[in-house]
């Protein structure tokens, strides 16, 4: 992925002021968020200005609707990313937001419906006080980018209050299956489905012999878990595994890379013979190293090389470039997977307000878990919710860095529900049972 | 007369030797636009359309091409007999999609990356009107007494009913998931919109005074085939309402639907990715634009079945046909 906007990319002038005020919180570069230092709480709100000008009424839906929303981000202490076009920029699923309440807003328009969205960043030891602000400003649907255990307190905190909150950035299965809760709703795509659209993939190519190199931390070891339930699920065969321990190595710099072509043949010598190296670093300390460097010509797939992903600045495909377009005249950067689920998720939010005509959190949950909701979200297919755990259904884009090189569900999958229910987990399989 | 008119229509059909017309392609990916004689369907030039053309369609009296050239920012204007540019029409940003009124007068264009149709006047070349409709603005039809201009935005959802009196919306009807095409029927009580992610066609009737009653919902079935990939773009009806073809994108099919009963009589295979259908001038002829075998198949109306397709340039978007 490439950071930097081509010289032609010239903000809107409508988007000036906003355009203004990202770039001089650009935190790509600014090392305190990288460092979880405190963090000042952004909040920015975006109030459609033309709705009543230009609200012309439609039968049946003719109530005037205010919507409010925040997004809640946690930001963890984080060591750098290996490559720098990992970065997160400091408005990191906030411009997402902020593309949302314009997309929904001009809806509204037609409607008389409002969309504003507060977005707060906080470290991890103020989320709880945040959260409770949130409530206190009477806000009932939110948006939270956060840890998995994080997540899980947040909700239950929220439920107490009968909100509804949307899950953008934590893939756990277990939050799916046993942890689930019927308040929380999942827009990001969990490691299985991930996890499941690489052994697609794979299964495709015939490429059936796995090594398995994984990570030693509780996110890479999930992740491990998730690529061995799919090589299970398609018939794949994980013929040796390695672990890749995190001992806690430096970043790629100086002289670090010749260390690293050094090393990882070594690390990868004599392993069984295998078509596909498959990465699981949920953590980001070793995986973009692998290209290249083992001992064996094959390719990676999983944490680098193929990588599974919900989104990426580069696709194109099913109108997307209008989706990009429109985010990078209003951010002045490229999209990352987070602001497109942070858009997603007050997407489904605002189709359910415009479709159901209503803002209450519990209708728009039950609207979003009927058999009415679909949406359109660039991928070629509608989007919906599994109703037996809050999951959304989508397609997974296979992506090299460049382009999205397939997208799975692949051909030939099929499912007596949807081709999208062959990815993670099914309804069967789940044991939640907060749905039901 | 009558008989004269009736007479050589016949043998047009018959043999149709010559008064042959032509259709314009246009080319997203080439950036070209090709030339096809539809008496021997064979390609007689191709030339260029300017960046990403897409939306294409005629004077009425055939003499000028209007192409959306959408990475230009602009309407071009093209001579249909020499291909010669001729001039460049305002179209603001990013134009997709376009209808032009009877008298030639106006464009009325679906701007996709600003929410707005543009109204340009093709003779003084100014943009009239400028109007807020929902995001990613796509379809565009106009009712056949001119009055209404319809255009679908695809994440909005809606038809935005545009009265071309003073270009304000007069009524709004939500559709299914990404609306992309609209087309009236010729004595306008009817307007038909498709849903591409939606897979239905919605079928609403138009009281005299325009305004529009969403009455039906048609959707798609084809065996052996995901209803995933059943995903409707284009829609052409014939000139007596007997029968509406959808083309039907990534399923690579055209459905025949009957105008009546509104029920899919059949699925007449096609190229890959089927988008945009223009008839002939007699209707005889309906021709398909297919994106990603760089083709486009021609239909025979009468029996309902592909008889031919014609290569053309990269990435086939629109379709358009001289008249008479």
């Amino acid at each position: 992925m490439v950071q930097s906007l081509p010289s032609s990319l010239q903000p809107d002038k409508r988007y000036r002021l906003q355009f203004a005020s990202v770039l001089l919180g650009l935190t790509a570069r600014n090392p305190t968020i990288q460092n979880g230092r405190r963090e000042v709480i952004v909040r920015q709100i975006i109030a459609p200005l033309l709705a009543v000008l230009l609200y012309v009424g439609l039968a049946g839906h003719a109530s005037a609707l205010d919507v409010k929303a925040a997004v809640l981000r946690i930001d963890y202490p984080r060591l750098l990313p290996i490559s720098r076009y990992d970065l997160r920029p400091e408005d990191l699923g906030f411009a997402g937001a902020m593309l949302a309440d314009e997309d929904n807003g001009t809806t509204g328009t037609f409607l008389g419906h409002t969309y504003e969205t507060e977005q707060i960043a906080v470290p991890p030891e103020e989320a709880d006080a945040a959260l409770e602000q949130i409530l206190a400003d009477g806000i009932r649907l939110i948006v939270v980018m956060a840890e998995g255990r994080d997540l899980l307190r947040l909700t239950d905190r929220a439920a107490q209050d009968d909100a509804l909150v949307l899950n953008a950035t934590a893939p756990e299965a277990s939050l799916r299956s046993e942890e689930c809760r019927a308040s929380l709703l999942h827009i990001a795509p969990s490691n299985l489905m991930l996890a499941d659209a690489i052994a697609q993939f794979s299964v495709w190519k015939k490429w059936d012999e796995w090594f398995l190199v994984s990570g030693s931390n509780y996110a890479d070891t999930s992740l491990a878990d998730a690529y061995r339930r799919a090589a299970r699920k398609f018939g794949l065969n994980i013929v040796e595994e390695r672990v890749f321990a995190d001992t806690g190595g430096s970043r790629r710099t100086d002289s670090g890379h010749v260390l690293v072509q050094r090393q990882l043949p070594t690390f990868t010598q004599g392993a069984k013979r295998h078509d596909v190296l498959i990465a699981a670093d949920g953590t980001d300390y070793f995986a973009r190293y692998l290209p290249y460097h083992l001992s064996s010509p094959r390719p990676v797939m999983g944490s680098a090389g193929l990588r599974p992903v919900t989104f990426h600045a580069a696709h194109e495909a099913w109108g997307t470039t209008q989706y990009q377009t429109r985010f990078e005249a209003l951010s002045g950067r490229y999209a990352h997977a987070e602001d497109y689920n942070v858009w997603l998720a007050l997407r489904v939010i605002g189709e359910a307000v415009t479709r159901a005509s209503t803002v209450d959190a519990q209708a728009i949950r039950d609207y979003a878990l009927s058999d009415a909701f679909e949406l359109a979200a660039f991928k070629g297919q509608k989007v919906t919710f599994r109703d037996w755990n809050g999951q959304m259904r989508q397609p997974i884009l296979l992506y090299d860095g460049m382009i999205t090189v397939s997208v799975s569900p692949q051909e030939g999958f099929l499912h007596q529900v949807s081709p999208l229910d062959t990815l993670g987990l099914d309804r069967p399989e789940t044991e939640c049972t907060s749905f039901n | 007369m009558k008989t004269l008119i009736a007479t050589s229509l016949l043998a047009l059909l018959a043999a149709s030797p010559s008064l042959a017309n032509k259709a314009f392609v246009s080319n997203e990916r080439g950036n070209t636009i090709t030339v096809v004689d539809t008496d021997t369907w064979e390609v007689i030039q191709e030339f260029d359309g300017g960046n990403r053309p897409r939306g294409i369609t005629l004077s009425p009296d055939g003499r000028k091409l209007y192409v959306c050239a959408s990475d230009d920012n602009l309407v071009r204007v093209f001579d249909t007999e020499t291909y010669r540019e001729l001039e460049s029409l305002p179209s603001g940003p990013d134009p997709e999609l376009f209808v032009i009124d009877p008298t030639g007068r106006h464009l009325y264009i679906a701007n996709e990356d600003d929410n707005l149709v543009t109204v340009t006047d093709t003779e003084t070349r100014t943009v009239l009107a400028e109007v807020p409709v929902g995001v990613e603005p796509e379809g565009m039809a106009i009712s056949p007494d001119a009055k209404w201009v319809v255009n679908t935005s695809e994440t909005t959802n809606m038809a935005h009913f545009i009265s071309t009196e003073d270009y304000k919306i007069r009524h709004n009807v939500l559709v299914d998931q990404r609306p992309r095409y609209a087309q009236y029927t010729d004595d306008g009580t009817r307007l038909f919109v498709s849903a591409e992610i939606g897979g239905t066609v919605s079928v609403m009737d138009i009281a005299p005074d325009g305004t529009p009653t969403l009455v039906d919902k048609i959707s798609f079935e084809v065996p052996g085939v995901l209803p995933e990939w059943l995903q409707p773009v284009g829609i052409k009806v014939t000139s007596d309402g007997s029968r509406i073809f959808v083309a039907l994108g990534p399923a690579n099919r055209v459905a025949v639907i009957d105008g009546e009963t509104l029920e899919v009589l059949d699925y007449i295979i096609v190229g890959q990715r089927v988008w945009q259908l223009a008839f002939t001038p007699d209707q005889a002829y309906l021709l398909t634009t297919n994106g990603n075998s760089n083709d486009i198949t021609i239909i025979d109306v009468a029996a309902e079945k592909a008889i031919k397709s014609v290569q053309v340039g990269q990435q086939p978007w629109g379709v358009v046909v001289t008249p008479n």
